[in-house]
């Protein structure tokens, strides 16, 4: 008896445990499967909202489907089925259209309850502005603890020399940038986004939303991330020859972690290195290679040979080995109706001083000369 | 013999066709004209699938193998221009040529020279656009979309991409005309307006919706043009432009533009699901009012392909709303041709199966499209792999395996013989299981956060990728197949009997031999 008693408690336990375990297997494979539940309040209900319609659909499937099945099987003619002659009936007409109807409604209800919450972007705590550029993102901190700080965040240079070797190698491959959105738990946190050249759109699949950045447009989003981590997502508009690889990563921590991030981050004293520091053309040229790896690239490719006619090439161009001064003008200010934007308020005085000597000194350009960063300040 | 002699032989017999190259360049024959649309389809179908066939290998996995990634969307850019405008429109169009006078009772289209301008002008606008592939910058590459300001840095390929657009909406609205005109005043004495055939209903309801949209497309792409060239600023916010605008018109014109490929679909469905249960289609004047309705509804919804663009709350709902209510229209349709399959007689030869696999694999779509009208949920979904799972579901399952089944069911008709059953069959099964393995994993994709248009792609999509490659490899394949199928049943085979299917109704079959003679219905054909 106590012995079909513990055969009985060790089937139980053991079926238990497997069923855990393929849950468990199965959960992380469901991520591959199915949309994320998310870590906000937006995401949670949208999930919902998801599930909700998705077994509606299945459902009115299984009965569509079952019936033409069924009859598939039943009324063939190898059965020897004989034709039945009916061809109308006003009342199945007015049930069929009726019934659906409803369901719509049914789903349209909580559909338009979510999209009023999602869309109410009043008394933020904090707001952030977006900008989408070809093909990086820019934040900047308006308000808060974080306000004034603002950054670039490009594709993480590991995954950028991955694409042409081995993917497998780095961790989370495409979706990894030099900077990451370091944000709150806890606060609504307000986003305005926009755009410099062309369209481009802000997705963190675990926060539950998209929107478009459009040059000269102010879109807005809001979000109020409950749990610490890190999520990631990517541009979801076509914006370009780069458009697979302009990542978003948002790091989010405890209130007093931001707080920390944001005074360190603001008080980074670039002016000590711009003036005290001796650079020498060796220090600027592999600081250059860095800055031109994340910040030019994309458009001047590897090679410096650029994709023309869009993007002109470095490599050879009369601006990159004629006189510094032009150089640095371009770089500064941009050239306006080209893709071609100003890096003054990008890059600080080290990064352009870098990127212009090594700009000069790379490929076939081997002019030589070189730029200080106490050359770009009096530029300026 | 005498001259009057010679006269009488002459009227007797009619005109064949004329012989050579000539007949095709000169021909004002809606069969020979039919023909030529769907031989330029075709051909356009292998040369659209070959860029989607780049595409899938690109993405077989993670890294960038191939291509680079500006050339990738040329390809993503190409494929869709060409699968929309030189394999889905021009094949409906050339069903419409060939079926529509044999389904009225009348002798030609109502406009035949012009029938053969609109033809004539599809190959050079092709030309131009493949021009572009070769040119400094490469092809477009902003999208088949074309969303400003993107694609206003095309490279030299901007202007020929306009210009093959403007002569391909010249082509369309001509071609629509013709319809319209021939359905009004050619039809047999005795064919009223609600005996026609579903096919002609569809296709003069979508001829309507080309003639009033192609208009703006066009509107569209030449305010790009001149953006561009003469200093315009109205998609420029610098200049006190919108870039939204361009997509408002864009899909004011791109929405109609969907159900232009779909609503023949309707018809060419309609037709064959009565045929093989041996049972006449059910609700037909329903079908009617729901086809002009998902047509009036199609003017009304097209800011559903744009929630995430900043809208204020109120259009973000009336577009819902409305977008939901198409599932009503269309849901009637499903359920008249499942009634009609109830209790009927089936058999399921291959146009069966390709329009039994259609009512599914739409019906798939459809739901997706349901959930994706749905706007909370479409900021997740939208621009995701799961859009383009939707999209290729409704065209590649709907649209195409509509005009795969047409071809076979009217080929014998047309060539005066029958396809090769098995053949037939094997290219049904290849297909829909090749088909399904290549669209169904990108809604995981999708939901699991893989944007569209994207040329590579982070590791932990890598394994739907690669299976869903496999699956576009299998179903091209399948297609080189179904091109040398249809070869074999020009060439010859068995020889097809005047009604051709057992429970084959209509005008074209009840009325005309197998093959159809170059000339028919040069009397009209009495309407019972």
């Amino acid at each position: 008896m106590t012995m079909v008693r513990r055969i009985n408690g060790f089937i139980v336990v053991a079926t238990v445990t497997m069923m855990a375990g393929m849950q468990s297997a199965l959960a992380g494979y469901m991520d591959t499967l199915n949309m994320t539940r998310g870590v906000t309040p937006v995401s949670e209900r949208v999930y919902d909202l998801h599930m909700l319609i998705l077994w509606i659909c299945i459902i009115i499937g299984i009965v569509v489907f079952g019936a033409m099945f069924y009859s598939m099987v039943k009324h063939r003619k190898s059965r020897g089925a004989v034709p039945a002659t009916f061809h109308e009936s006003t009342r199945m007409e007015i049930i069929w259209t009726i019934v659906p109807f409803l369901i719509l409604v049914g789903m349209a209800v909580p559909a338009t309850k979510t999209l009023i919450f999602m869309t109410d972007t009043t008394e933020p705590d904090m707001t952030v502005k977006i900008t989408g550029h070809q093909w990086k993102w820019e934040y900047e901190y308006l308000d808060g603890a974080a306000e004034g700080v603002r950054f670039i965040s490009s594709l993480s240079a590991d995954s950028r020399k991955a694409v042409y070797a081995d993917p497998e190698s780095v961790d989370n491959y495409l979706l990894d940038v030099d900077n990451e959105v370091v944000l709150p738990v806890g606060k609504k946190i307000h986003f305005v986004l926009t755009a410099s050249d062309v369209i481009h759109a802000w997705w963190v699949p675990e926060l539950g939303q998209k929107q478009d950045a459009i040059p000269g447009f102010i879109n807005e989003l809001w979000t109020e991330i409950r749990k610490p981590g890190v999520y990631r997502g990517q541009c979801a508009e076509l914006c370009g020859r780069d458009h697979g690889f302009m990542p978003i990563v948002v790091r989010a921590v405890a209130e007093e972690e931001f707080t920390a991030w944001a005074a360190d981050k603001k008080g980074i004293g670039k002016e000590t290195e711009v003036t005290d520091k001796i650079w020498t053309i060796d220090d600027l040229y592999a600081r250059g290679e860095e800055v031109y790896n994340t910040a030019c690239i994309g458009c001047h490719q590897l090679n410096g040979m650029g994709l023309p006619p869009t993007f002109p090439a470095i490599n050879g161009s009369v601006i990159a080995t004629g006189p510094v001064a032009g150089h640095m003008d371009i770089i500064l200010n941009g050239r306006p109706g080209t893709a071609m934007v100003a890096y003054k308020d990008q890059l600080d005085d080290v990064d352009i001083a870098a990127v212009i000597t090594y700009q000069r000194n790379a490929w076939d350009n081997k002019v030589g000369d070189h730029v200080l960063p106490a050359d770009v300040k009096a530029m300026r | 013999m005498s001259e009057a002699v010679a006269h009488d032989i002459h009227d007797d017999h009619g005109h064949g066709p004329e012989k050579g190259l000539m007949r095709w360049v000169y021909t004002t024959n809606h069969k020979d004209i039919g023909t030529l649309y769907l031989l330029f389809s075709l051909a356009m179908f292998i040369f659209g699938g070959a860029m989607a066939m780049i595409i899938r290998a690109e993405l077989f996995q993670p890294g960038m193998q191939l291509v680079d990634p500006h050339f990738f969307n040329q390809m993503t850019t190409m494929h869709a221009l060409i699968m929309v405008f030189g394999a889905v429109m021009p094949a409906f169009v050339g069903l419409a040529n060939w079926l529509i006078p044999m389904m009225i009772g009348a002798p030609d289209m109502a406009l035949p020279r012009m029938n053969n301008w609109s033809f004539w002008i599809l190959p050079f606008a092709f030309a131009l656009m493949s021009a572009t592939l070769f040119m400094e910058g490469g092809a477009p590459a902003a999208g088949w979309t074309m969303y400003a300001p993107l694609v206003l840095q095309t490279g030299d390929a901007f202007p020929f991409l306009i210009f093959a657009i403007h002569l391909l909406g010249i082509s369309s609205v001509m071609g629509a005309i013709n319809i319209i005109a021939t359905i009004m005043n050619m039809r047999a004495p005795g064919m009223t307006l609600m005996k026609m055939p579903l096919f002609v209903w569809t296709w003069f309801i979508t001829a309507y919706l080309l003639i009033a949209v192609m208009p703006v497309f066009a509107g569209a792409v030449t305010m790009l043009l001149t953006d561009k060239f003469f200093g315009t600023a109205f998609f420029s916010a610098a200049g006190g432009g919108d870039p939204v605008l361009y997509q408002h018109i864009f899909w004011f014109f791109g929405h109609p533009e969907v159900y232009i490929m779909i609503l023949p679909a309707f018809g060419i469905i309609s037709a064959i699901i009565p045929t093989f249960a041996r049972k006449p289609l059910f609700g037909y004047s329903s079908m009617v009012y729901a086809t002009a309705s998902i047509a009036f509804l199609s003017f009304v919804v097209w800011a559903h392909h744009m929630f995430t663009v900043g809208m204020p709350l109120a259009g973000e709902l009336f577009f819902m709303y409305a977008t939901m209510m198409i599932a009503v229209p269309t849901g009637v349709k499903i359920f008249n041709w499942v009634s009609t399959m109830w209790k009927g007689a089936m058999t399921f030869e291959t146009p069966m199966l390709f329009a039994l696999a259609f009512v599914v694999l739409f019906t798939i779509g459809g739901f997706s499209g349901l959930m994706l009208a749905i706007t909370p949920v479409d900021f997740q979904y939208h621009d995701t792999y799961f859009v383009v799972a939707h999209f290729h579901y409704v065209l590649v399952t709907g649209a195409v395996y509509s005009i795969i089944a047409a071809a076979y069911y009217w080929m014998p008709k047309w060539t005066g013989h029958m396809y090769n059953e098995t053949a037939g069959k094997i290219h049904f099964w290849w297909s829909t299981i090749s088909v399904n393995v290549l669209f169904f994993p990108q809604h995981f994709l999708g939901l699991a956060g893989m944007p569209r248009r994207i040329p590579d792609y982070s590791v932990q999509f890598a394994d739907w990728n690669m299976v869903s490659s496999i699956g576009g490899f299998a179903f091209g394949l399948a297609q080189i197949y179904f091109c040398w199928i249809v070869y074999k049943t020009i060439k010859g085979g068995e020889k097809a009997t005047d009604q051709v299917w057992e429970g084959a109704t209509g005008l074209e079959f009840e009325n005309l031999p197998s093959p159809v003679p170059y000339h028919s219905f040069t009397t009209a054909p009495q309407i019972r």
